[in-house]
């Protein structure tokens, strides 16, 4: 069992240290990496072109890099971010409380207004409330994210509940069609049939089939919502990790992708491996 | 009794006009950033950003007042340029003290220009001094007094200084001790900065009373316009810089008195075909671009007028030159601002072998003319300014196509791979002496966007455009270097290797409330006076209506 | 097929139709700039306005139709199957292929695609014609989308895997292929519909925003990710006719959803 959970961590970190070296192979070939917009100031002489350039050539050499940065990374030092001129580690860690703040109200939100459309959704089966609860995701999904922060900016409204809309439909899509699917199996009919109330089929019988779907459901939020905040944060100019990754990227800042890459990929790799093995566990408790 | 009562009455007046004018005292200014300041450093600037840090809080020794473009001392009493530019002499205010209370004298002005001038430091402020190779002499003549030798002359010496900040040599809290009207009180990464007044601030108000009358400025950092629009409506910012064309007719339609245009700026928008001779484009396209009389008609069948009114809303007007009118002292004002004139453009493009079949230009070897255009992706008004070109040059049979692309890979394709065939970008002005365009006009230099880093000069006028560059950067005397500049604009406005399409306005936003501003075509634009702006309440505004 | 089914199959149709016939419908070019009405109000000449640049709006939301509701639903297909085979496959296979199944679509999640984009954008010649540029667009997000959908698939496969009839199909000796295609892959289809119908307003605004990497239409092509793009200024809510294409692709997707709810829901 310690073996097991030993190995279960141990490949969860090297995938995240996969994931920012991949993410780095991608940054680098990428092009506009290795060229900086202080080289077009007039007022630089040839000398200081040409020097920074070099210090670009430089940072831009992947092996050397991989080199320096897991030297520094047993050190705790996560390298230095030449676009914003300050350490890594420093704006991540000034940076992350901010996100998981709104990332963890906007699903709890999210998770909370989705399941308040799906599950009358489907225990009522009423095609009014249906057309109704599908109109509603289908505008939130058509409503451009920046549209959705400005609003909510004008009404001096958390950001984090602009990111929960953002992830409503996408939560709504998946689990209706789930349940709905799960009201169709043979057991559940044979329990309609036989006069068992509605919210206790929907309990004893819909939820534990639909789980471990909607465990995996669960997971993928998470990475929907980060990936919603990159945009939430830069339109609303909250200083999370989503706009430092927006503005890294715009920048070809290697150093501070490839930390942001390998934290998403931590957090993602962990949140699937978790909710596989307890949809796992669960499907194994149930047989 | 009459007596009595004339002095009660005067002694009422003493009294309602000290409160009145204590009453400009205090407050806080807010206005917005539209990035992260990189560095504190005051000598390492080279970011919008932390130029405004170092504006509202370094002292400099000479200041360009940004309404009449004249130069004014400051730190410095007077100033004296000589040995054509090599050499300038300061002498210095005396009994001045640094935000610290540290003193200030020449010791300071010696340090501050010895590390500028150390050669590991590569920076835009520095750089500009670097007329030659060799050491600088700095002499501390007095305590007041310090004497500076360049190793070469240096084009428009006096004038640079308004850039440098002086540091102290002493103080323990190095570039934290300031000489300028605030000093940085507080600062959260990503968020703001706060700016406390300098209780030591050498400067006085005409009646003898301490600057600033602010108490703080409040820098927000706010990336997204739509937001910094919301909050100067609501009243939580004062001043927005470079305001939107767009946001401009919107704050004119609510208030009109917040929306200023102060006029047209130095900056231009323009559009350059690559005449790299290596660019890996095809043979028969470097032929057109390297044509004079292509280049003129294209510029001759865009309608300048046009994207001025309908993209700029009026707030823009037809380029002449490399420089802006704005410029009034180095604007070339014998020329005069290209005409569209498509008819004029054929009869050239005729002239120089082209022929319309059919709608469609074709060249002598029976190529259609169709080219692309890049420019930076997310601006809209680059974007609407290309989609007006295409269908400006449509009407004369050339097809263009439109390619917006990230900045760094636009970047990379016109310094580095020149795989582009003509660029659309605009240029931020920040200096009225042209010679801080050494490394555009230089065929050898880097920023000579065309055709770069040329070993030697391509052409007969880039060879000439050359001499002139280098003619009126080894004189200090002003009216030949005018001389010299006049004629590079007018080789520049005969051979076109920037199409120059418009000057866009100063627009700024500046809330009611804010008294004493005076906007100007110079960044900064809106508050380059800060140590004398001071705010009003929204009663006092709406009394004095 | 029951009467809601009926209408969102008809409009759908309709709105298809329309902007089929946009070179007949439209009142005039999408590119056509009509210089002396920059930025009008809705009037008899120009049912929607103009834009910025003086062109008819309600001609560019025809041609823009075009594009995205045949590019948006095709690479939403892709995406969809894509979420399926690979999905689908991982849970019934199960053991060490779906571990490194979900393992690497647990790190395609992670990656920051927008450098492969970008990427693309570079190798593309720059004269590319404007619908080159978007079809290759569309068909990199629907390569690219399917990761999110296929981890739900695979837990849903998962549970297929165990269930009676698919145990009875194999225990008379039903072909494993078999199994896959005709009992676990069409009971995917509730997940597999959301992917769909989800996807295609997020692959619609998605190549909006790729105009900020060069990518999506290229001017003066218009496309109803650049059209809703209007609505994003401060002064759009002065504007309501702005909004119309937003209104459209509302009505769209949700015509989608209900052409695509799989059967009647049980009363």
């Amino acid at each position: 069992m310690v073996q097991r959970l030993i190995k279960h961590i141990a490949t969860i970190l090297l995938t995240a240290v996969l994931g920012g070296m991949l993410g780095a192979t991608l940054v680098r070939f990428s092009p506009g990496a290795g060229v900086d917009e202080r080289e077009f100031d007039p007022r630089l002489s040839a000398e200081s072109v040409a020097a920074l350039r070099q210090q670009l050539r430089t940072e831009n050499n992947l092996p050397n890099f991989y080199r320096h940065y897991f030297a520094g990374l047993l050190h705790g030092d996560l390298g230095f971010s030449r676009t914003l001129n300050r350490p890594a580690a420093q704006l991540i860690a000034t940076r992350f409380p901010v996100t998981l703040r709104q990332v963890s109200i906007g699903l709890l939100v999210g998770w909370t207004i989705a399941m308040l459309l799906v599950v009358p959704a489907v225990m009522l089966h009423s095609w009014q409330f249906n057309l109704l609860a599908g109109g509603l995701t289908s505008t939130l999904l058509a409503v451009p994210a920046a549209v959705l922060a400005l609003m909510f900016v004008f009404l001096r409204a958390p950001p984090s509940l602009a990111l929960a809309l953002v992830v409503v439909p996408k939560i709504f899509g998946y689990s209706r069609n789930v349940m709905l699917r799960s009201y169709e199996l043979p057991h559940v009919l044979a329990a309609r049939c036989k006069g068992l109330g509605e919210v206790r089929v929907f309990l004893w019988h819909v939820l534990p089939v639909s789980a471990p779907q909607m465990l995996a459901l669960v997971a993928i939020s998470v990475t929907l919502a980060i990936g919603a905040a990159i945009p939430v944060e830069a339109l609303c100019d909250l200083p999370g990790i989503g706009q430092l990754a927006w503005q890294a990227a715009l920048g070809r800042d290697l150093v501070l992708l490839v930390n942001l890459t390998t934290l998403v990929t931590l957090i993602t790799v962990t949140i699937n491996s978790a909710s596989d093995l307890l949809g796992r566990s669960m499907w194994r408790g149930a047989a | 009794m009459k007596k009595s009562i004339l002095h009660a009455l005067v002694l009422c007046g003493l009294l309602f006009a000290s409160c009145t004018a204590w009453s400009q005292y205090g407050g806080e200014l807010r206005f917005c950033v539209r990035a992260e300041p990189k560095t504190f450093d005051p000598l390492l600037v080279d970011d919008d950003p932390s130029d405004t840090v170092r504006y509202l809080t370094a002292g400099v020794l000479v200041r360009t007042n940004r309404v009449t473009q004249q130069l004014e001392p400051q730190l410095a009493l007077s100033w004296k340029v000589s040995e054509n530019g090599q050499r300038i002499t300061f002498k210095l205010r005396r009994d001045l003290y640094f935000s610290d209370g540290s003193p200030f004298s020449a010791t300071d002005v010696a340090y501050t220009v010895r590390r500028l001038m150390d050669p590991n430091l590569h920076s835009s402020t520095a750089d500009p001094f670097r007329s030659g190779p060799g050491d600088v002499d700095v002499r501390i003549l007095a305590s007041d007094r310090v004497a500076i030798r360049f190793p070469a002359p240096v084009a428009g010496l006096d004038r640079l200084f308004d850039q440098v900040p002086i540091m102290s040599s002493t103080s323990p809290k190095k570039e934290m001790a300031v000489l300028g009207p605030f000093n940085i009180a507080d600062y959260k990464p990503g968020e703001y900065v706060l700016l406390k007044r300098n209780p030591n601030y050498w400067k006085h108000d005409a009646a003898g009373r301490r600057l600033p009358y602010l108490d703080s400025v409040r820098i927000e950092v706010e990336q997204n316009r739509d937001l910094e629009m919301l909050h100067f409506v609501r009243g939580e910012v004062d001043l927005i810089n470079s305001l939107d064309p767009e946001y401009f007719s919107r704050l004119s339609s609510q208030a009109e008195s917040t929306a200023h245009d102060a006029g047209v700026s130095l900056d231009p928008e323009m559009m350059w075909l690559n005449q790299v001779p290596t660019a890996p484009i095809p043979a028969y396209k470097k032929a057109w671009f390297a044509s004079t009389m292509f280049r003129q008609a294209l510029s001759k069948a865009i309608n300048r007028e046009d994207m001025a009114r309908i993209v700029f809303r009026g707030h823009a007007h037809p380029a002449f030159g490399p420089i802006s009118p704005a410029n009034t002292f180095w604007f070339n004002s014998k020329l005069k601002a290209q005409a569209y004139d498509p008819q004029s453009a054929i009869r050239e493009l005729a002239q120089d072998g082209f022929k319309l079949q059919d709608g469609t230009l074709k060249d002598r070897g029976g190529n259609a003319v169709e080219f692309s255009v890049i420019t930076n992706a997310g601006n809209k008004y680059r974007a609407a300014m290309a989609a007006m070109m295409q269908q400006d040059l449509a009407k004369i049979g050339i097809r263009l196509n439109i390619v917006t692309l990230d900045f760094p890979s636009l970047m990379e394709r016109i310094s580095r791979t020149f795989d582009y065939e003509a660029c659309l970008l605009g240029l931020v002005n920040t200096e009225l002496d042209p010679n801080v365009q050494m490394n555009v006009w230089l065929s050898s230099a880097a920023d000579h966007q065309w055709n770069p880093q040329q070993k030697n000069p391509a052409t007969a006028w880039e060879s000439e455009i050359d001499r002139l560059i280098r003619a009126q950067a080894s004189t200090s005397d002003v009216r030949k270097r005018k001389q010299y500049f006049d004629r590079v604009q007018e080789i520049v406005r005969e051979q076109n290797p920037f199409i120059y399409l418009l000057n866009k306005d100063a627009l700024s936003g500046i809330a009611s409330t804010v008294r004493n501003a005076q906007p100007s075509v110079l960044r900064p634009q809106t508050y380059w006076n800060i140590d004398e702006l001071y705010l009003q309440s929204h009663a006092d505004v709406a009394r004095s209506r | 097929m029951n009467t809601g089914r009926w209408i969102a199959i008809c409009l759908l149709g309709l709105v298809l139709t329309a902007s089929l016939l946009a070179n007949f419908i439209a009142p005039a070019s999408y590119a056509e700039q009509f210089r002396d009405l920059p930025g009008a109000s809705p009037s008899a000449r120009h049912w929607l306005g103009t834009d910025d640049l003086g062109r008819d709006r309600f001609s560019r939301l025809l041609y823009g139709t075009r594009i995205s509701l045949l590019l948006a639903p095709a690479a939403a297909l892709v995406s969809t199957l894509l979420a399926g085979v690979i999905g689908g496959l991982a849970g019934y296979l199960g053991g060490g292929f779906e571990g490194t199944a979900m393992w690497v679509t647990d790190l395609f999640l992670s990656l920051p695609w927008l450098f492969l984009l970008v990427a693309v954008r570079a190798m593309l010649p720059l004269n590319v014609s404007p619908l080159a540029s978007v079809i290759i667009t569309f068909a990199l997000l629907g390569i690219l989308g399917w990761a999110a959908a296929a981890r739900v698939v695979c837990a849903g496969s998962r549970t297929l895997r165990n269930s009676d009839f698919v145990l009875q199909a194999r225990a008379s000796g039903v072909s494993g292929p078999r199994v896959f295609a005709v009992h676990i892959f069409p009971n995917l289809a509730p997940v597999l519909l959301a992917q769909f119908w989800i996807s295609i307003p997020v692959f619609i605004l998605t190549e909006a925003n790729l105009g900020v990497l060069g990518l999506g239409v290229a001017e003066p092509l218009p496309s109803w990710g650049s059209l809703l793009r209007e609505i994003e200024g401060y002064s759009a809510a002065s504007q309501p006719w702005l909004f119309v294409p937003l209104l459209l692709l509302v009505a769209v997707v949700t015509c989608f959803q209900v052409a695509l709810s799989s059967k009647e829901l049980p009363s």
